[in-house]
């Protein structure tokens, strides 16, 4: 816990709405850099693409797919990564069993839906299915070995290992898909032009309707955490305990109940995210690893412990895979840890993580 | 990084002190069991020799270099599998194997050390990526590096041939000697198996040791004291490496095959499973875990079907028992047979005195 000496203003903006202005005031080229590259993004998404640019990119509605594609699977990372970010940010116990809880999630919703034939029934069985075992390794396990790190960690280990061979007895090795909702299937229409007729007619993108709504409502869980935790009392709690979480045990708050909220909390978000991934992909034996590491990822990308920089994280790795699969199928799955590996090399914090 | 810290250098200083008895007699169980083991040939059947114990001595060479990182540095590497990969790999390349379109079928003398120092250079860079961050990183870093790797290897065909991997990989033929033969390779994989044993209990006690150790337990004082705190974590990682490396080639060569799913993420879990349960705390630990899963691995399912159990629960048997050793004996099987002698040494001098 060295980091917990010195730095502490370090990030906190002097007044409340001027940092950007501040920012860009203190740094007028990379300002002007990155309002260029936005402006170009936007070029490049929104307009028809000219003619030698397909030679290289291949065709527009590729690149779209992917980035969208990407947008909407970084949705789910997010959701995933949250959590684990969240607990290792406080408790600094990383989570192995986190993947396990996200493939629990996923059954249970699937066990619900079928039940009840209510998709929006099934995040709430989900969420209080996981956030019940995590409450449960937070309370038996984890608050007996405070401080422990490496401990913890490897009780999750060991965890995840007997969870994720239950699963395989529960409910076998095949995959399942959830079904979308009547209501969500079927296309979008969106004003993207991605290619032009012979006609001059504009042909515009559909995109899968379920897929926008569910990267939507990650969206509004990432601002309302984002304003739980700096506007409400147990968000500036949770802020004070990554800090320096001896510090707030003295000062009286009951650091143990808070622990246990947030283990809860965290491993709901995953439950929840369980779903999510069961209907855009589907889930089975090993979707508990891969998306253990895809959180892994995120969290060494974005920076350890920070929500925000998870949702970074969980945009750059989900872009990257998708245009690895559809730019260089050799190494898909690769790419995003080459990213990684560059970001620990020239920032080992993340990129918006602190020391 | 409770586990790692606790006991370490009172195992030889005490015995040195109070007992001035001669080298042998301080050896005498060290030097028993490799009697034993040299001997084996002689009673054991080919099954034995290179499934059991052969695959026990290499799992627990690799454990080691990873208890090495633990133990002595307080670096949990889960990377130290892909290395042993990454050398395995190479020597099905660079030497000899089933696919003519990939390997290269140089000799075994240049194949071998080339294998072995790519893939220290490999655990050298992964130090060198987690040896900057703080300790409960390592273990994500190296995680998602070894994870990479098995990615790597699932996914490129030109080098790694994808989801087949390689076959047909044997063990040279030097000095006379059939090295692919079951009760040669076997005294191959003992001297290396024992050789690294060795080396690992020399360095932990030489300055270099004995400094990793004071890295492990407060880095900020050793940096104050004046010493390099990272350049000793990445060389310690480069001679885990070393070995890892060494422990890969004998890997290939006793299987026969490399595929992606040799160094998947459940074999590199497996591994951190082995070097817990024997324990941390001392080089013999890696060797005593990697024989309990060999074990159990071999004999557990029908053991479970007799109990009435359900064979394929294996793994969960593998969880609750890594399980139960974190939990109430973080310091593994060397760390319940040390407490057992002391509890026992104490009954012994109460009775004498």
């Amino acid at each position: 816990m060295t980091q917990a000496f010195g730095d502490q203003g370090a990030d906190q903006a002097p007044g409340r709405g001027s940092a950007p202005a501040e920012w860009i005031g203190r740094n007028p080229v990379a300002a002007l850099v990155i309002a260029v590259a936005i402006i170009l993004a936007l070029w490049l998404v929104l307009a028809p693409w000219p003619a030698g640019f397909e030679d290289v990119f291949g065709k527009k509605r590729l690149f779209i797919n992917a980035l969208f594609n990407g947008i909407t699977l970084g949705g789910l990372y997010f959701l995933v990564a949250t959590g684990f970010t969240l607990i290792f940010g406080l408790m600094r116990n990383v989570n192995l069993a986190h993947g396990s809880l996200y493939l629990f999630g996923g059954y249970m919703g699937y066990e619900a839906g079928q039940w009840t034939g209510s998709w929006l029934f099934s995040y709430v069985i989900a969420f209080v299915c996981c956030a019940l075992i995590g409450m449960a390794m937070q309370f038996l396990i984890f608050r007996r070995m405070e401080g422990q790190d490496l401990r913890q960690t490897l009780v999750t280990l060991g965890l995840s290992i007997i969870f994720s061979d239950l699963m395989v007895w529960v409910w076998g090795g095949n995959a399942i898909q959830i079904d979308t909702p009547d209501y969500l299937v079927g296309p979008v229409p969106t004003p993207i032009v991605v290619a032009v007729k012979s006609s001059g007619e504009a042909v515009f993108l559909q995109y899968p309707r379920v897929r926008l709504v569910i990267f939507a409502a990650s969206v509004v869980i990432g601002i309302a955490m984002w304003l739980a935790l700096h506007r409400t009392r147990i968000g500036v709690m949770i802020r004070a305990g990554v800090d320096d979480r001896d510090m707030l045990s003295v000062l009286g708050y009951r650091v143990q109940l808070l622990f246990v909220a947030v283990f809860a909390f965290g491993a709901g978000l995953a439950g929840m995210a369980g779903i999510v991934g069961g209907t855009f992909q589907s889930i089975s034996l090993g979707e508990d690893s891969h998306f253990l590491l895809a959180s892994l990822v995120v969290v060494i990308v974005g920076g350890m412990g920070s929500i925000p920089g998870a949702a970074l994280g969980a945009l750059i790795i989900g872009c990257s895979e998708q245009f690895g699969l559809v730019y260089f199928q050799n190494y898909a799955t690769v790419l995003s840890f080459l990213i990684m590996i560059i970001v620990l090399a020239i920032r080992p914090q993340g990129l918006l993580g602190r020391r | 990084m409770a586990l790692a810290q606790t006991t370490e250098t009172p195992i030889g200083v005490g015995a040195q002190q109070r007992s001035v008895s001669p080298w042998i007699a301080k050896q005498a169980p060290n030097l028993l069991l490799g009697l034993v083991l040299v001997l084996l040939p002689a009673v054991a059947n080919d099954f034995i020799l290179d499934q059991i114990l052969g695959w026990t001595l290499i799992l627990g060479m690799i454990a080691l270099s990873l208890m090495f990182l633990a133990g002595y540095g307080g670096m949990v590497s889960l990377a130290q599998m892909s290395v042993a990969g990454v050398s395995g790999y190479m020597i099905a390349v660079l030497g000899t194997s089933s696919l003519p379109k990939i390997s290269l079928f140089w000799p075994w003398w240049v194949a071998a050390p080339l294998s072995i120092g790519i893939a220290v250079l490999f655990g050298t860079f992964a130090g060198a990526l987690s040896a900057r961050t703080e300790g409960i990183y390592t273990i994500m870093i190296t995680l998602a590096l070894a994870a990479a790797f098995f990615y790597l290897t699932l996914q490129n065909w030109p080098v790694f041939n994808g989801f087949n991997g390689f076959t047909t990989i044997p063990a040279p033929h030097f000095l006379g000697v059939n090295w692919r033969d079951p009760v040669p390779l076997y005294y191959m994989i003992l001297f290396f198996a024992a050789l690294s044993y060795a080396v690992v209990l020399y360095l932990s006690r030489s300055p270099f040791g004995l400094a990793l150790q004071g890295v492990r337990d407060n880095p900020r004082r050793m940096e104050a004291i004046g010493y390099n705190v990272t350049a000793h974590r990445i060389a310690a990682y480069a001679f885990a490496a070393l070995i890892a490396a060494v422990g890969g080639i004998l890997m290939v060569w006793l299987n026969n095959q490399i595929s992606p799913f040799s160094i998947g993420i459940d074999v590199v879990i497996n591994l951190l499973v082995i070097a817990v349960v024997g324990g941390l705390s001392h080089p013999i630990g890696p060797f005593i875990g990697a024989l309990i899963y060999v074990i159990l691995r071999t004999f557990a399912l029908d053991a479970l079907v007799a109990v009435g159990l359900d064979g394929r629960r294996f793994q969960t048997l593998i969880g609750l028992g890594f399980l139960i050793i974190v939990l109430f004996s973080p310091d593994g099987v060397v760390g319940i047979w040390r407490r057992l002698s002391e509890r026992a040494r104490a009954a012994g001098g109460r009775n004498g005195a």
